[in-house]
């Protein structure tokens, strides 16, 4: 029986109408591109019940856990250290940036060549649909694109709970230096939001419970590369998008389940596609929830997405945090060290990023390279085009697609990815 | 029994029948708003054993009658091919797309280049434009091949365009002069995106606007290589999907 949230959604000061809109529209959109699916593994039931109550148990828990005094951190971006928030019993969930919504509103305060991002973070915060953006104690703000960063001064005079992050642009010491002073402060604010003293304990903790998500996600990951690949890509990014959502525990043990059914699954040569379907390594910007379009035209033109070169992917999970320290400063200079090879690209040069999408493409034995770039997004169009002549002179089919959440190209997207999809075929 | 290719456009629907690698039948219709009717009509009689769909309305064609789709990439590719063995890029300019499709020596699509969004420089944006001179569509190139160069229209979009038009008009601009700087608008699009795929030819020019004589002669200019134009350019993808068909049979 479905609970009733209303209550605890106004409590939160959403609008209960455009929310209701809004959890019908996901609610079928869902339906229609993840439970349509042919041969999902079972234990992505769990992933179902986890949507389908994403605005509903999960804030429940989150508010639960306030009570008891475990404070909600919400971030943007996968250069905030999780280790961090974890280590004071604190909760960090990645804010909704999927969709279009509240467009008229948000209009009225961002510029229109925003990147759809950016503008759904806003559309949520106006529309007054976001649980997790009104029940969170502080919100991090990060200073990666000029967009986010402009856009944050305006975040700033919607919200009275907003931290920004400074974040470097070049791999240099000096960079570094920056991103070790400001996970320094951060450390603080967030000592100063929950009341506790981070000790070496507590952060080691902190990135075990990182860690091991990651692992989780590693391990499935490593099941993509077996021909006919045994998860689907939307069921594999919906895992990833989960990943900024859930509890750790939970979650790295459902993924952990899942796993092991893969593992049985290519054992057996199963999978949702048959053997020799046309396979697709996305790159490029990042795809929250519900920011499914793409993979699922790619999906429904008879290829299979076998790894996400991407925030909601392999760039934000890739790396563990080393553990061994005995001093709060050793174990800081790990999370730096960890975080400081996130190959965004923000950073000038990126060659590291290049390198990485060659290596996923050996690696998931994939056919073609499909680079994703929110329209607007600079760092990653401009990126986009010397990764295309680079991938293409090593004889790595690459299509370039710029695009936005609106629906109106689906057409011209489908015919081009149908189109690329028959050229390595 | 025959195989089939029917290219569903936004203008118009082709279909290309083969009986033994031979072209047995060939019809055309105009699209309309209700396209299934219309394939019926294309298809009523021909006994077909494989039919093969093309072009924006193949997932809709594939929907109502027992078909294969492939996307115009492809099946202007294949039917270029086979009617210029040797060429290596292809330039498809239809109704609401246009598609630059570089090819390998051995025919494989190697790569390809489309216009995202709006049909700028498309076949819509000469008709919008024939419209806006009250000439045929059809007699809209040899109008404009008797213009004199030295007019830019500046604008993209198929809107300002026109009000582009307008205004050099009333300023007193030969409609000729005016009607070839809306050409070189087109092919100056069309070569750029032919530029970005391939830098050799020779080159297929295909889709329905190859039958417009000024923007041929304005590709002829702007490339270095040989241009060549099917005798029917807005068959060769239905041709295609017929070629696809056999192949399958």
């Amino acid at each position: 029986m479905e609970a009733n949230y209303a209550p605890l959604w106004e409590s939160l000061g959403l609008d209960l109408d455009a929310h209701d809109e809004l959890l019908r529209v996901l609610g079928e959109g869902y339906s229609n591109i993840f439970l349509s699916q042919k041969d999902r593994p079972e234990g992505m039931a769990y992933f179902d019940f986890v949507m389908s109550e994403v605005h509903g148990l999960r804030i429940k828990e989150l508010i639960d856990g306030q009570k008891e005094g475990r404070k909600v951190i919400g971030s943007f971006c996968v250069f905030v250290p999780e280790e961090i928030v974890r280590a004071a019993d604190a909760t960090l969930v990645g804010l909704c940036t999927g969709a279009d919504f509240a467009t008229d509103e948000v209009d009225k305060l961002l510029p229109r060549n925003t990147c759809a991002l950016i503008k759904s973070a806003f559309g949520f915060k106006l529309g007054k649909v976001c649980p997790y953006i009104e029940a969170a104690d502080l919100l991090v703000g990060e200073n990666t694109c000029d967009g986010k960063k402009k856009s944050f001064e305006v975040l700033d005079k919607l919200v009275d709970k907003l931290y920004v992050m400074d974040i470097p642009q070049m791999k240099s010491p000096e960079g570094r230096a920056l991103l070790k002073a400001e996970y320094a402060r951060f450390k603080k604010a967030v000592e100063k939001l929950t009341g506790i003293v981070i000790d070496p304990a507590r952060l080691r903790n902190g990135i075990e419970i990182t860690n091991n998500k990651r692992r989780a996600l590693h391990r499935l990951n490593s099941f993509r590369s077996a021909d006919p690949a045994p998860i689907s890509g939307l069921d594999a990014l919906l895992a990833n998008q989960v990943y900024f959502y859930d509890e750790p525990a939970r979650f790295s043990e459902s993924i952990n389940k899942i796993s092991d059914e893969l593992e049985q699954r290519i054992k057996v040569g199963e999978g949702p596609f048959p053997k020799g379907t046309p396979r697709i390594l996305m790159s490029g910007c990042p795809m929250a929830v519900p920011n499914w379009k793409v993979p699922w035209i790619v999906e429904t033109s008879g290829a299979v997405i076998v790894g996400e070169e991407s925030c909601v992917g392999e760039r934000g999970t890739q790396n563990l945090t080393d553990d061994t320290g005995e001093t709060v400063d050793e174990l800081m200079d790990n999370i730096l060290d960890r975080y400081f090879k996130i190959d965004c690209a923000i950073f000038t040069p990126n060659p590291d990023r290049q390198q990485h999408i060659e290596e996923m493409y050996e690696r998931y034995n994939a056919d073609g390279v499909i680079h994703y770039g929110l329209q607007f997004c600079q760092p990653y169009q401009f990126e986009s085009i010397n990764v295309e002549a680079t991938l293409e002179k090593k004889g790595i089919p690459a299509l370039r697609i710029d695009t936005d959440y609106s629906v109106e190209d689906v057409g011209q997207l489908k015919t081009r990815i149908e189109a690329f999809i028959e050229r390595i075929a | 029994m025959l195989c089939a290719g029917v290219d569903i456009g936004s203008r118009s629907i082709e279909l290309v029948a083969l009986d033994n690698g031979h072209v047995a039948t060939i019809r055309k219709v105009e699209t309309t708003l209700d396209p299934i009717a219309q394939c019926r009509r294309l298809l009523d009689g021909v006994s077909y054993s494989h039919l093969v769909a093309t072009g924006y309305g193949r997932g809709l064609l594939a929907g109502h009658f027992r078909a294969e789709t492939i996307t115009e990439i492809q099946a202007y590719a294949l039917g270029a091919q086979q009617l210029f063995p040797g060429c290596r890029v292809v330039l498809d300019i239809g109704g609401q797309d246009t598609k630059a499709i570089a090819l390998a020596a051995d025919g494989r699509v190697k790569k390809f280049e489309m216009n995202d969004r709006c049909a700028a420089g498309t076949g819509k944006f000469l008709e919008i434009m024939a419209a806006s001179f009250n000439i045929p569509l059809g007699n809209f190139g040899s109008f404009a091949l008797n213009g004199r160069k030295g007019i830019a229209i500046s604008s993209m979009c198929t809107v300002f365009a026109e009000s582009e038009v307008t205004s050099l008009v009333a300023k007193g601009s030969r409609p000729e002069d005016v009607a070839l700087a809306v050409h070189e608008s087109v092919a100056r699009r069309s070569v750029s995106m032919l530029k970005r795929v391939s830098v050799e030819g020779p080159l297929v020019f295909a889709g329905g606007v190859a039958l417009n004589p000024c923007i041929h002669k304005l590709l002829v200019e702007a490339v270095s290589y040989e241009v060549i134009v099917a005798d029917a350019p807005e068959l060769v993808g239905a041709l295609g999907a017929a070629l696809y068909a056999a192949n399958m049979a």
